[in-house]
């Protein structure tokens, strides 16, 4: 085959300034970030929340894994994990509590006639005042329109700022990137109508993904109707995780 | 990960185990403290006539530029990112204490301290680059940025205007370090850094830091140059040195009181890592060594009639115990911070790496180089050059 020069121009130039756009357009599909959601989707239209019951959480972990599989969170992190408390008595003894590997593989039989034993699922609480979001010195990690707390991890400096300044201690550096990273409730699911991996796997469905403008979401029943709490309210973050059934013990 | 959770007691959060803030961030408001007690020590002769320490004013001055030229690299360094950091003065966040920081750091260094030692050295610098040759020539014409008119009337508008930013930079050297106290401050997750106490606790430590290596730096320089120690000037500077730790030991004696007093769901957990893992570091390095001894040593120079060999001799202790103090209180309230659980129920332990690049190596390396940056400065600007012209 033989080119003019005109034709090689033509191509080449077409090769360049395609191959970039081409690679770029696929990219943002695969990650699925906000770029590609869905044009239906409307982000004003929803304020994401978390509602954990946690009468029901029976410790599987599945949860756990759930969310490291679908979110490619490295060893040694949690986007999100399980706590157990053993409360033996009160007064001035503190509870025992344990989370081996984030509760991902369940937990090792514990023993203890008379005490008082639950589990607590945790994950960032998508706080509306958001401590991490106020310190952020370039403003990488910020509250999405739709209530979610997320991170741009082509911003982000790695400065740990965030991480000191969240007091539930969802936050940590991925030892790869080197930026700070953190559950994004699944935003690349739920903005195309799915729910979090860790909801969806929940075999108790103690754990619901809520959506607090949506009238007909259930959400609003079980605020109605349950005594709910959120971790640490003194902190006057605005949690968006509502527990049921939550122990003052729990921290 | 595995040799850090053996490391943990008790519960922490999963994501807690591993210490986010390393020796370099307990640096760098070590270094940003020195920087604002030098200063401040060196506006008491310009601004409030204490003629007294007029020897160490213009070594004040260098040695602020000095440490505060070193105070951003351990912060650099820590970055996972260093390379985005200038988005900090690109797309600064307003609400984060640490964006707004970067623009004091550089209201600091650009209006405050650079501009003061210019206008202060200026006469000088002109006349050493009609006087020097070869390529410190060239340096001293660099420095001069063009403007080598020394006339009375010229020299008194420095004056003027140095003076004036004197005025503007001790409210400076204030804000300086106070921010650095609202960075840990503010962080309300953290019960063993919020305080509103922190920024002044925070700001009157590093007058004490500052004064006390000036004190330092002054007495060395003239053993190395062989002539004699400004005696009065020394007693000064330990003088105010003395009655700025008081105070200092005071506010922080309030916070503990207040903590102790109020007891509040944290004490128990914090209590307990005083009394255990922050113990030689809090109890032994920072306050008895690094607070009571000093500040005794001190009081008997204040206090009885020692000869000036003694007293000089108990002035070389008391200041280096006193600048170990405030590096222990930098460790103590940086690592301390994130040696328990925000769940209260545990506690993890920081393990110093080596040669790693928040190891102890870069640690030590950026301690010494603003000594080694001073060197520099003392030796193209020498802070006696005005007494060798008049004498």
């Amino acid at each position: 085959m033989s080119l003019t020069r005109r034709e090689l121009i033509e191509k080449a130039t077409k090769f360049i300034l395609l191959t970039p756009a081409a690679a770029a357009a696929l990219e943002a599909l695969d990650s699925g970030s906000i770029d590609t959601m869905p044009d239906k989707y409307k982000q004003a239209e929803h304020w994401w929340a978390m509602t954990i019951d946690v009468e029901k959480c029976i410790g599987c972990g599945a949860c756990v894994q759930a969310c490291a599989k679908e979110n490619q969170v490295p060893d040694g992190h949690y986007r999100t994990w399980v706590e157990r408390y053993v409360i033996d008595g009160y007064g001035d003894e503190q509870p025992e509590v344990d989370s081996p590997d984030g509760g991902m593989h369940g937990f090792p039989d514990k023993n203890r006639p008379g005490a008082k034993t639950f589990f607590v699922p945790k994950l960032c609480n998508h706080c509306a005042t958001s401590p991490c979001v106020q310190v952020c010195p370039v403003g990488a990690t910020f509250e999405s329109p739709d209530g979610v707390v997320l991170v741009d991890e082509s911003y982000c400096l790695g400065c740990r700022y965030c991480v000191q300044a969240c007091p539930y201690g969802c936050r940590y550096i991925h030892p790869e990137k080197q930026t700070v990273d953190k559950c994004t409730l699944c935003y690349h699911r739920i903005t195309k109508g799915l729910t979090t991996a860790c909801c969806e796997v929940c075999p108790t469905q103690a754990r619901v993904l809520a959506d607090l403008k949506n009238p007909n979401d259930p959400v609003h029943e079980f605020l109605r109707n349950n005594a709910v709490q959120v971790l640490k309210p003194h902190m006057a973050t605005h949690s968006k995780v509502y527990y049921r059934n939550l122990d003052g013990a729990v921290r | 990960m595995q040799s850090l959770i053996h490391g943990v007691q008790g519960f922490m959060y999963p994501n807690e185990v591993e210490l986010q803030w390393s020796v370099l961030i307990v640096l760098y408001p070590f270094i940003t403290g020195l920087v604002a007690g030098a200063f401040i020590l060196a506006s008491l002769e310009r601004v409030f006539k204490v003629q007294a320490v007029k020897p160490t004013y213009r070594l004040a001055l260098l040695t602020a530029l000095a440490f505060l030229l070193v105070a951003p690299l351990p912060l650099q360094l820590h970055l996972g990112h260093p390379e985005r950091s200038f988005e900090m003065y690109l797309t600064p966040h307003t609400s984060s204490a640490m964006a707004m920081f970067g623009f004091v750091y550089l209201w600091y260094l650009l209006v405050v301290l650079l501009l003061e030692i210019w206008l202060d050295y200026r006469a000088d610098i002109v006349r050493l680059a009609s006087s020097t040759r070869g390529w410190r020539r060239w340096v001293y014409r660099a420095l001069t940025l063009g403007s080598s008119n020394v006339s009375e009337r010229a020299l008194r508008i420095d004056e003027r205007a140095g003076y004036i930013i004197t005025l503007i930079g001790i409210p400076s050297a204030f804000l300086l370090h106070g921010y650095v106290g609202f960075i840990f401050g503010s962080v309300k997750a953290n019960p063993w850094w919020s305080t509103p106490m922190m920024p002044i606790v925070f700001l009157f430590s590093a007058m004490v830091s500052g004064i006390a290596v000036v004190m330092l730096l002054y007495m060395a320089l003239v053993k190395l140059r062989g002539v004699r120690i400004d005696v009065p000037c020394v007693d000064t500077i330990a003088k105010y040195l003395f009655y700025t730790f008081l105070i200092d030991f005071s506010l922080e004696m309030v916070d503990l009181l207040h903590r102790i007093y109020e007891a509040d769901e944290s004490f128990k957990t914090l209590d307990f890592m005083v009394q255990t893992r922050l113990y030689a570091s809090q109890v032994v390095l920072q306050i008895l060594l690094g607070t009571c001894l000093p500040l005794a040593l001190l009081a008997v120079t204040q206090i009885f009639r020692l000869r000036e060999g003694a007293r000089i001799a108990l002035y070389w202790i008391a200041g280096s115990l006193t600048l170990i103090g405030i590096f222990a209180m930098r460790w103590n309230v940086v690592i301390g911070g994130q040696l328990f659980s925000k769940s209260f129920l545990g506690y993890t332990t920081y393990k110093l790496d080596f040669i790693t690049r928040e190891g102890l190596v870069p640690a030590i390396l950026l301690t010494l180089l603003p000594f080694a940056i001073l060197w520099v400065l003392v030796k193209l600007l020498p802070p006696w050059l005005a007494d060798e012209v008049k004498a």
